[in-house]
């Protein structure tokens, strides 16, 4: 298993009502890479991840997760989904949220105790939150409501993160603590597959990239696939603002 | 203090009354329980359709026993509930049709049908259907023992289930998505949750009636969430004003004449929900309006940005 992909998927195609979201998509991704997906809105990145995930019913072609499929290494997958995705207003404090990462391991009917309460602890302290533990969640800065729900995924102990934008509407401080995670947890043997808006920091922080829309449209390691002309296809010509500034001007 | 030990002796030696007040603690005691799940998950008028639906249940109970035994009713009450709830989730999940318009698609046709059997049942069975239109507003007064046994019983299998999956219930009302991700039968749960809450409001049915009977789902439930941020305060809070507004509602229906108890409950939780609404500390609207006020009389002042431009 140890030799597998960490993710293979081929001939993927996936629709809503009729409209395709994901056309025959062939995607395969190593252990220990740091993954970017990107493209426009309504490429289909967050079904992409839903369906490496199970969560959606394809209509064809098939996905493996280390050689298996999902079903049986589901305790070997964290996932972190769109901070949007929840209601922040919802009545429970950070290190509950945390611990819900370990309801998939502790099973029915057993509550979370001190064990699991340290585990938290300790994965509130990777992202730089220990202080926030017992804070209300609707109190917290959109920086914070992220670094939270990374805490939960690392509570999982996977092997392999799917991560729903976790750099959407953050603080300076905190993408940089989120990029220095990621690149802990690559050196740890994770493997790494994160939706990602921001073209500029792109290739600084991704060694691999899938561009997506509907189709896939290039894949690979990063200094040979983010190339202009993959973009211009990827985002239908509107790349003028994908020049840093430095060669812009 | 001589009206407090009126009551007291009314409660001790009244018979009907004490019957009444314990079922009323019973139906405000599990509906306040269920009911925050139902406010959280922002299916507050589920409650409504579920009640609504559980009329031709009633109906066809009797029709098909003859029985007015309360169990055989609330059996039928929530077989056809919980047929109503999985119909709605059904249509949600299978088409267009949005999850509003499933709950009113589902509230007028089961309602519709109900009706309709009554009026069957009121002209064909005669002096045997003494009581069965009670349902329709609830009659506390027709409580006995025999009934509040049953309603305690509905509602501790309703109560046991929600403390057995209560990290499941919390997380499904949550992230769903993650929940699924996790490998939890996502599905599953939901439909228990809806189960227990048919549940609840059967057990509340023949008190409150089927018109009124979703304020008690959801009235202790908003009430309490403006006093506390944390999920177990919240489901103690609500379980403890459903219990209030019932044992109120049943001792001030007592004390003055023809007040029917099913309306006098619910106009007693609505107090609750008032009082909370303005004066719970942080949520309240008076909270906000003073804090309102403090902020606009400061003078503004210049604070510097940091280097992401955040102040």
């Amino acid at each position: 298993m140890s030799s597998s992909p960490a993710i293979t998927v081929r001939d993927l195609t996936v629709a809503y009502r009729e409209s395709p979201v994901l056309w025959d998509i062939d995607w395969t991704v190593e252990q220990q890479d740091l993954v970017a997906i990107a493209g426009p809105n309504g490429a289909g990145k967050t079904t992409l991840l839903k369906a490496v995930m199970d969560l959606v019913d394809p209509v064809a072609g098939q996905v493996r997760v280390l050689g298996e499929p999902y079903r049986a290494v589901r305790d070997q997958v964290g996932y972190v989904p769109q901070r949007g995705s929840v209601d922040w207003d919802f009545p429970t404090n950070v290190l509950d949220v945390v611990l819900m990462g370990l309801y998939g391991k502790l099973g029915w009917f057993r509550q979370p105790g001190a064990e699991e309460r340290a585990t938290a602890r300790e994965a509130l302290a990777q992202v730089g939150i220990e202080d926030l533990a017992d804070r209300q969640i609707s109190e917290l800065s959109g920086g914070q409501q992220q670094r939270t729900f990374l805490a939960r995924a690392l509570v999982q102990d996977a092997a392999l993160y799917l991560m729903d934008e976790p750099f959407q509407g953050v603080d300076a401080t905190t993408e940089r603590t989120i990029i220095d995670l990621l690149r802990d947890l690559q050196a740890d043997g994770k493997t790494l597959v994160v939706v990602h808006h921001d073209l500029q920091t792109l290739p600084e922080y991704f060694d691999s990239v899938l561009l997506l829309n509907v189709r896939r449209m290039a894949s690979g390691p990063v200094e040979e696939t983010f190339t202009d002309e993959n973009l211009r296809r990827t985002y239908g010509g509107r790349v003028g603002f994908l020049h840093p500034p430095s060669e812009a001007s | 203090m001589d009206a407090l030990i009126d009551i007291l002796y009314a409660l001790a030696t009244d018979y009907t009354l004490r019957t009444v007040a314990l079922g009323s603690a019973i139906l405000g005691l599990v509906s306040g329980a269920l009911g925050t799940y139902a406010v959280l998950r922002g299916q507050s008028l589920i409650g409504d359709a579920i009640s609504h639906a559980a009329l031709p249940g009633i109906a066809l109970a009797f029709l098909l026993t003859g029985s007015r035994l309360t169990l055989v009713l609330l059996l039928g009450a929530l077989a056809a509930g919980w047929l109503a709830t999985l119909a709605i989730m059904a249509v949600t999940q299978t088409s267009r049709i949005t999850f509003d318009s499933a709950l009113g698609l589902a509230l007028s046709v089961f309602f519709g049908v109900g009706l309709m059997l009554l009026t069957y049942i009121q002209q064909t069975a005669g002096a045997q259907q003494a009581g069965l239109d009670t349902f329709l507003f609830g009659q506390a007064a027709t409580l006995v023992t025999d009934d509040v046994w049953t309603m305690a019983g509905l509602g501790a299998v309703a109560l046991l289930g929600m403390a057995l999956c209560w990290k499941e219930f919390k997380l499904l009302s949550f992230d769903p998505a993650f929940a699924r991700s996790l490998g939890l039968p996502v599905r599953m749960l939901d439909t228990l949750l809806m189960t227990l809450l048919v549940l609840a409001i059967v057990i509340g049915l023949q008190t409150v009636g089927v018109v009124l009977m979703s304020a008690m789902l959801v009235a202790p439930a908003a009430a309490a969430r403006q006093w506390t941020d944390r999920l177990g305060v919240m489901v103690a809070l609500s379980m403890a004003f459903g219990v209030a507004a019932g044992v109120c509602g049943a001792l001030i229906s007592s004390l003055v004449a023809n007040l029917p108890t099913g309306p006098t409950i619910v106009l007693c939780v609505s107090a609750i929900v008032a009082v909370s609404l303005t004066l719970a500390p942080r949520r309240g609207l008076l909270w906000r309006y003073l804090r309102d006020r403090r902020t606009r009389v400061r003078p503004p002042v210049a604070v510097p940005a940091d280097e992401n431009g955040r102040p």
